[in-house]
């Protein structure tokens, strides 16, 4: 891995994002009157993609939004505008990290259109969207906000449109905690721009068509587990090596969970590992087999535990080393493609660790990069990471490249042992992690009993 | 070289907007949350196993509400609160910290403040009964998550909600 490539800019991102920040700066006010400013910001983003079939659409939508009179269509245009040059912006920092890498990636293959389902309830979400954008941040209020409860109750109980849901249920959730936004003492508008953004994109119709899936063999040795929450729901991604036929491939295998806002921190595992047997494997450093476990193009396994049996003992660092650097990746969705989507496994060593603040920095030859992305439900810490001599990790992007440890090899007691962020994905292996889960376990306790007395009546 | 620079929190997709909610014992006050412009939630009551209190305080003119989840109303008011509402400030404190409920419910705590009672002392509340049902629907609606089945289908908006925690 070269990391000295990582440092230099990537052409057009910065112009990318100097575009869109002005688009998500017009949001903070509202479409609905934009000023002198933002009409720059609007005719900035048509003409950023003036020479692409988004052209006609967007152009016309921002004549409609400057002249007062925006529709639903002229906001989803205006959203495939910011949503293309993003997506240019991550196929773009993608080449270059698998240039860095040596990483060989597949091509996107050509996918038939899907059906539509559930359009009332898209079109409720759409609904929503719009007058938020018009309403703008500082012009949201409790009663706007909580317009979205019932189209995520609804999206939420539909399987096939659960994306859309859980992203709205986290979104409107910081919404709220925020409301009114007349009053709020800073606005995070990148990140609101985005969740906006992608939201009345899966709401369009066809954007949550289910995927082709095929099937895929061999032996699954992970790397790591991703861990992502918001207050109702979870979801731990284990990346891993897939020895196929072909060769090996990266994959990952996820499992997601509703929740409730006070289950937290090590708690979460207990609501996952019954759903994957994956996450107790990873624990106990073993590989799997799989026969035939759906496979999206985009490498995600579907996972299933009636396609998978336990393995031999596969220690991540073993596999990152030797089967790594030449696993082929697979390409990224379409829809999905968005610098916060990057996250490609990686191994760091030869590294020089310095700690400020709580805030790690691993100086490579050519490039210092900062870890980011450490959780409180394992057993890793920024201290153990800072006296760690080898990494394994999702390279990510924020505005600068960002590296997120899944394991590091580090001094414990003079000896060198990995230490796995997700080591308590199959079982909470010390006193503090195992006292959380019982919490965690009790507190879903006292919920079920309630619901079974109050729900159903 | 040098680190990139950092953006502003404002230019990150993963900013951190809200810090998790924290965990709490949940037999006593099973649902509280800072919603519709008011504290609002549920207490379980002492003696009945099938009846819970409905009570909420809302931020705009601190008015508060507390009756059973079949609208009786509660038999402990008093001015300034009930043994309910005072529950339940006090497990919002617990949950997410003296500073965003202060900030929620605009109260001018002091730098000293612990507890949801110094909440409470703070904005001098005054009964006027509402109705609870919204309340015990959102409580409903909580319980629901529960009941929601479990997916192994990759949900790539979360990428934009990375596990937090104590740490940083």
């Amino acid at each position: 891995m070269r990391f000295d490539m990582l440092a230099a800019p990537v052409d057009g991102v910065a112009e990318a994002y100097d575009v869109v920040a002005g688009f998500d700066e017009v949001l903070v006010q509202g479409l609905l009157r934009p000023g002198t400013e933002q009409v720059a910001a609007l005719q900035a983003l048509g003409g950023a993609v003036s020479v692409t079939p988004l052209a006609g659409r967007v152009a016309e939508a921002v004549e409609k939004t400057i002249a007062g009179s925006i529709a639903e269509e002229h906001v989803a245009a205006l959203v495939a505008a910011r949503s293309a040059l993003l997506g240019a912006a991550h196929d773009a920092l993608l080449a270059r990290l698998d240039e860095a890498a040596g990483r060989s990636r597949e091509p996107w293959p050509v996918t038939p259109a899907g059906d539509v389902a559930g359009e009332n309830l898209l079109a409720a979400a759409r609904s929503w969207l719009s007058d938020l954008a018009i309403a703008g941040w500082r012009g949201i209020d409790h009663d706007l906000v909580s317009h979205a409860d019932q189209a995520v109750a609804a999206l939420l109980a539909e399987p096939r449109l659960r994306r859309l849901g859980v992203l709205l249920d986290g979104f409107a959730g910081e919404l709220r905690a925020w409301c009114p936004g007349a009053t709020m003492p800073r606005v995070p508008v990148r990140r609101w721009a985005d969740l906006w953004a992608r939201a009345v994109l899966l709401a369009q119709p066809g954007a949550l068509a289910p995927v082709p899936v095929g099937t895929v063999s061999g032996r699954l040795l992970p790397l790591g587990v991703d861990l992502h929450e918001h207050p109702t729901a979870v979801q731990a991604q284990v990346h891993a090596v897939l020895e196929t036929a072909d060769g090996p491939r990266l994959v990952r295998a996820s499992v997601s969970a509703p929740k409730v806002d006070t289950l937290v921190g090590p708690g979460v595992w207990q609501l996952l590992r019954v759903h994957s047997a994956l996450l107790g494997a990873y624990s106990e450093q073993r590989a799997m087999e799989l026969t035939d476990m759906p496979v999206t193009a985009g490498g995600d396994l579907i996972w299933s535990d009636a396609c998978a049996k336990a393995g031999e003992p596969a220690e991540s660092f073993a596999t990152a080393r030797v089967l790594l650097a030449g696993a082929t990746a697979a390409p990224v969705p379409p829809l999905e493609r968005h610098p916060v989507r990057l996250a490609e496994p990686v191994l760091v060593e030869g590294y020089a660790a310095a700690a400020q603040d709580d805030v790690v920095t691993f100086t490579l030859p050519g490039l210092t990069i900062e870890v980011d992305g450490l959780h409180s439900a394992g057993p890793l810490t920024p201290a153990l990471v800072a006296a760690s001599t080898a990494c394994v990790g999702l390279l990510r992007w924020d505005g600068r490249w960002l590296l997120q440890p899944l394991a590091v090899e580090t001094p414990v007691k003079r000896k060198t042992v990995a230490v796995h962020a997700g080591a308590w994905a199959g079982g909470a292996s010390d006193a503090a992690g195992a006292k959380a889960e019982a919490a965690a376990a009790d507190a879903v306790k006292v919920l079920r009993e309630r619901a079974g007395r109050l729900l159903r009546k | 070289m040098n680190a990139a620079q950092t953006p502003p929190w404002e230019q990150r997709s993963t900013a951190r907007v809200l810090s998790p909610a924290r965990p709490r014992k949940l037999a006593k006050v099973p649902f509280v949350e800072l919603a519709d412009g008011r504290l609002q939630g549920v207490v379980s009551s002492g003696s009945d196993i099938e009846r819970v209190y409905v009570s909420s305080l809302t931020a705009k003119d601190y008015s508060f509400h507390c009756s059973t989840n079949n609208n009786r109303p509660c038999g402990g008011i008093r001015s300034g609160g009930c043994n309910h509402l005072r529950a339940l400030a006090d497990e919002a404190v617990l949950q997410y910290g003296i500073a965003r409920v202060a900030r929620y419910l605009r109260a001018d705590v002091a730098d000293s403040a612990t507890t949801g009672g110094e909440v409470l002392s703070a904005v001098n509340a005054w009964h006027q009964p509402s109705a609870g049902a919204p309340v015990f629907s959102r409580f409903l609606r909580h319980l629901a998550y529960l009941e929601l089945p479990a997916s192994t289908e990759p949900l790539a908006e979360l990428q934009w909600f990375p596990a937090g925690g104590a740490v940083r």
